[in-house]
């Protein structure tokens, strides 16, 4: 396993994802789990519903994978969307970054969830108790 | 020439469709399709960016459109 990425509107599960970068040669794994948080700016959130355009968020996945791997040194990358709807408390994604010096694994990490979050066509709108919204689409 | 073009996310919301057929001149750029569907959908100045992806890239505005490619509006992701 080098690069795993999968985008899916299963549950996601930690421990698989962890038997998937599990490899006896490296000294370190760090994780990064985004989970739904049940507020935003004072209104409370019944669930989000996730979309994505799946082919071009794969090929943008990748292209953040092979720039970590190059940047930082490490040797492993396990990135998990989940899609549809969640509600708080679900994981809607995992990163796993492995085998390399701590430095490089948490700045890695920091590198390819940031750059998803800034380039990955994946949108969620928030449901409130009174209202929805798509997130960030308004100035 | 009649390009298709796909709606995610607000834009979806603003089209009523994931999905809508445009009539634009042959060979516009990916700048003059902006100025056009803002004309048609002024929802689309409200964004707070949107950006056009061709053959599922991010396009930057010079690139010359045909019927054939994949064309869609990217608004502003929140994914993660």
């Amino acid at each position: 396993m080098n690069i795993d990425i999968r985008i899916t509107g299963e549950p996601l599960g930690l421990a698989d994802c962890l038997d998937i970068v599990s490899d006896t040669a490296c000294g370190g794994i760090n994780t990064f789990i985004g989970t739904v948080r049940d507020h935003t700016k004072g209104r409370k959130v019944t669930r989000l519903e996730y979309e994505c355009y799946e082919s071009m968020a794969l090929k943008e996945i990748r292209k953040i994978c092979g720039e970590a791997l190059s940047r930082y040194g490490i040797k492993n990358i396990l990135v998990h969307h989940r899609v549809g709807v969640l509600i708080p408390g679900d994981v809607a994604v995992i990163v796993i970054v492995s085998d390399g010096h701590r430095e490089q694994l948490f700045d890695s990490c920091r590198y390819i969830i940031d750059n998803l979050k800034q380039k990955v066509p994946i949108w969620k709108k928030e449901i409130y108790e009174d209202g929805e919204a798509w997130v960030s689409a308004h100035p | 020439m009649k390009i298709k073009i796909l709606a995610f996310g607000i834009v979806k919301d603003i089209f009523q469709s994931p999905r809508k057929e445009l009539e634009i001149m042959d060979h516009a750029d990916v700048a003059t399709l902006k100025k056009v569907l803002e004309q048609n959908y002024p929802e689309l100045k409200r964004l707070k960016t949107y950006f056009i992806a061709v053959d599922q890239e991010y396009a930057t505005g010079p690139e010359i459109l045909n019927a054939q490619q994949e064309i869609a509006i990217i608004p502003p992701v929140s994914g993660g």
